[in-house]
């Protein structure tokens, strides 16, 4: 199994409805990501990007075909196992940044750990730590309400990767950012990817922040119509 | 993980404090209304008993008339008793200790400027021993003075402080009615009964004087009687019927004109009435702890829907459904547990209000506070289960898309 990909699909098909109704998120698709890859998934609106991202993410499960994440066969799992590999395996990062309110940054990045069932110190040190990587390290006591919008998201960076996962999914991360900001946060993804290893699969529709990605998916009707390795912008 | 899970229910337990605050209003009337009720209700069953002990719980009073209890009508065309029946029970029976024959009157007591209308009785020494007084100060009436009818009397607490304010009474006269009596003792208080009756509120003279100078017949109204430590009331009691029947000519099959009331029997019945009111308004007070729990339910089936896009969140980071569960639930638990806490505490305040107030004392039952503790447990699992497993149940996606 050591050689086995990160996360390979195969055959992966997920129908929402039946018959007249039904609709074809995913329609039959093969996707392989190695480890350390920064993958960024284009395509227009309704094309099936969230839909793929959720079924990387164990967070859903496809009507048929396999689904491989390292190695190991995830449509067998039951939900509770699923929650175990997103536990440990997985972060994930929202368009809507998704943060507990009154909740201070420092206690929402703390939050995976919990579920991880370390000590408040631990706790405590890691997501400071989190935290620094993010550069917020400053704003740690305060609560979203008293961030910007860039900061949320980056307190949601913080929270994705303070448990140590192998992929961090981000769904359109800068879709409610203005560009400059946009940047900030594609900056930091692309430090994860380049100095801590972290495979990156990001949803975008804009194609300045796909840039930053290492291959290109261009997604049409659940279907992957292009799949390119590119060089990176500088 | 579990103390985890309480800290985090105490931190969004808190985040909302007004709002948790209402909705355990209901346990905490539920509670406190058990509480305070069950430890009135203690405390008077032991004023009681307390009252009995102080009286004697081996006294027997013989009235004229059928058991008022029994439903009789009480019997005023009954003839009364003589000084005569007293002693030959006293002296006949072997149950019987002390027979002390009463009689009594309402009648205005003077002294100077001051006056009361009291109870006044006549009766003798014997009284005194059976019904366990003590003096405060003077002495009880010496043989002559009762075998001669001489006009002395003994007063009690409420009727010196009528009077006499706190000077001493003894060897002051006081009139009564055309008596000049003069006081040669005066009783100990007992204070009020549980009933709420002043026990100091008589004069007692020697009961030939009584009948002589106040009542101006020989009747004798009631028997108080004493039973022997070694025998039982009950036998004490069949003794007395047979003796009084043989005396008053009663023939066989009818029915007695007097009745024998025992003072534990008396004492069991009124507690027996405190038990079920008691228990009564315990049951009214559990229902508004059901209700409590309902609002428990609605809150945080409520704090569920608000708190989906939390839920998601949790479930994608990695929680597991009966993690979700457990948050939940230990929530809504700890939430009945504050109320019950502030329950217990304004409980008890309340007891301590009631009681003293009706001057009974405050016995707080370890048990009952505990079971309350426990109730509001159990109620916050009950009606915490359902709002927790539906939020253990959401979709992590769906809820993650809730706004
Ligand atoms: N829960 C759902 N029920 C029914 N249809 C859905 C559901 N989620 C997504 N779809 C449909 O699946 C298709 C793909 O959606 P999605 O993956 O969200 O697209 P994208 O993220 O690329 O905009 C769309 O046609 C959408 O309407
Ligand atoms: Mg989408």
């Amino acid at each position: 199994m050591a050689d086995a990909p990160l996360i390979e699909l195969a055959g992966i098909s997920r129908v929402y409805g039946e018959g007249e109704i039904a609709v074809r998120a995913l329609d039959n698709i093969d996707l392989t990501v190695e480890a350390g890859d920064f993958i960024a998934i284009m395509g227009p609106s309704g094309s099936g990007k969230s839909t793929a991202m959720n079924v990387i993410g164990c967070l859903d499960s496809p009507t048929s075909g396999h689904y491989r994440f390292n190695g190991i066969e995830v449509a067998g799992l039951s939900q509770d196992q699923r929650a175990l590999l997103r536990r440990h395996y997985l972060g994930f990062v929202f368009q809507g940044y998704n943060l507990l309110p009154r909740t201070s940054a420092l206690h929402n990045v703390e939050l995976p750990l919990i579920y991880k069932g370390l000590g408040r110190a631990e706790r405590r040190a890691a997501a400071a730590d989190a935290l620094r990587k993010v550069g917020l390290e400053d704003r740690a006591h305060h609560d979203p309400s008293a961030l910007s919008g860039g900061q949320q998201q980056r307190v949601a960076i913080a929270r994705a990767l303070v448990g140590n996962p192998q992929v961090i999914l981000a769904d359109e991360p800068t879709g409610n950012l203005d560009t400059k900001t946009s940047v900030e946060i594609m900056e930091v993804l692309e430090g994860l990817n380049e100095n801590e290893g972290l495979t990156i699969v990001m949803v975008t529709h804009e194609t300045d922040m796909a840039q930053y990605a290492r291959r290109l998916i261009w997604m049409v009707d659940g279907r992957i119509e292009r799949d390119e390795r590119k060089r990176k912008a500088a | 993980m579990l103390w985890e899970t309480v800290r985090l229910a105490i931190q969004a337990i808190f985040r909302n404090a007004l709002r948790s605050f209402l909705t355990v209003l209901g346990i905490v009337i539920g509670v406190a209304a058990v509480i305070a009720m069950v430890t009135v209700g203690q405390g008077s069953t032991e004023q009681v008993t307390a009252d009995v002990e102080k009286l004697g719980a081996n006294v027997l009073m013989v009235l004229p008339g059928q058991d008022p209890m029994e439903g009789g009508p009480v019997g005023t065309a009954d003839p009364m008793f003589t000084v005569r029946d007293n002693d030959m029970l006293e002296n006949q029976l072997a149950s019987v200790g002390l027979s002390a024959p009463i009689s009594q009157s309402r009648a205005r007591v003077v002294f100077g400027n001051e006056n009361r209308r009291t109870d006044v009785v006549g009766t003798d020494n014997r009284y005194f021993e059976a019904a366990r007084w003590t003096l405060a100060r003077g002495r009880f009436f010496d043989p002559a003075e009762v075998q001669s009818g001489k006009p002395v009397c003994v007063l009690g607490e409420t009727v010196r402080r009528d009077l006499f304010g706190y000077a001493d009474p003894v060897g002051e006269t006081v009139r009564i009615r055309a008596l000049s009596c003069e006081i040669v003792g005066l009783l100990q208080s007992k204070g009020a009964s549980t009933f709420g009756a002043d026990q100091d509120d008589f004069v007692i003279m020697p009961i030939k004087t009584f009948h002589r100078r106040i009542a101006g017949n020989s009747d004798v109204s009631t028997l108080f009687v004493s039973v022997r430590e070694d025998a039982s009331t009950e036998r004490a009691k069949e003794e007395i019927e047979i003796l009084m029947r043989e005396i008053r000519r009663i023939g066989r099959g009818e029915e007695d004109d007097f009745s024998v009331m025992d003072m534990k029997q008396l004492a069991t019945m009124l507690s027996g009435i405190t038990d079920i009111l008691t228990g009564l308004l315990s049951a009214v007070a559990a229902v508004s702890l059901v209700v409590g729990g309902i609002g428990i339910m609605n809150i945080m089936l409520v704090s569920v829907t608000e708190r989906t896009r939390e839920i998601g969140i949790r479930l994608a980071i990695g929680a597991q459904a009966r993690q979700v569960l457990l948050q939940f639930l230990v929530e809504a638990i700890i939430l009945s547990l504050i109320g019950g806490l502030i329950g217990i505490a304004l409980g008890l305040g309340l007891a301590i209000l009631g009681t003293n107030w009706l001057s009974i004392p405050f016995t707080p039952d370890p048990g009952i506070v505990l079971l309350a503790f426990g109730f509001s447990a159990l109620v916050g699992i009950v009606f915490g289960f359902f709002p927790a497993r539906r939020a253990a149940r959401l979709d992590p996606i769906e809820a993650l898309r809730h706004e």
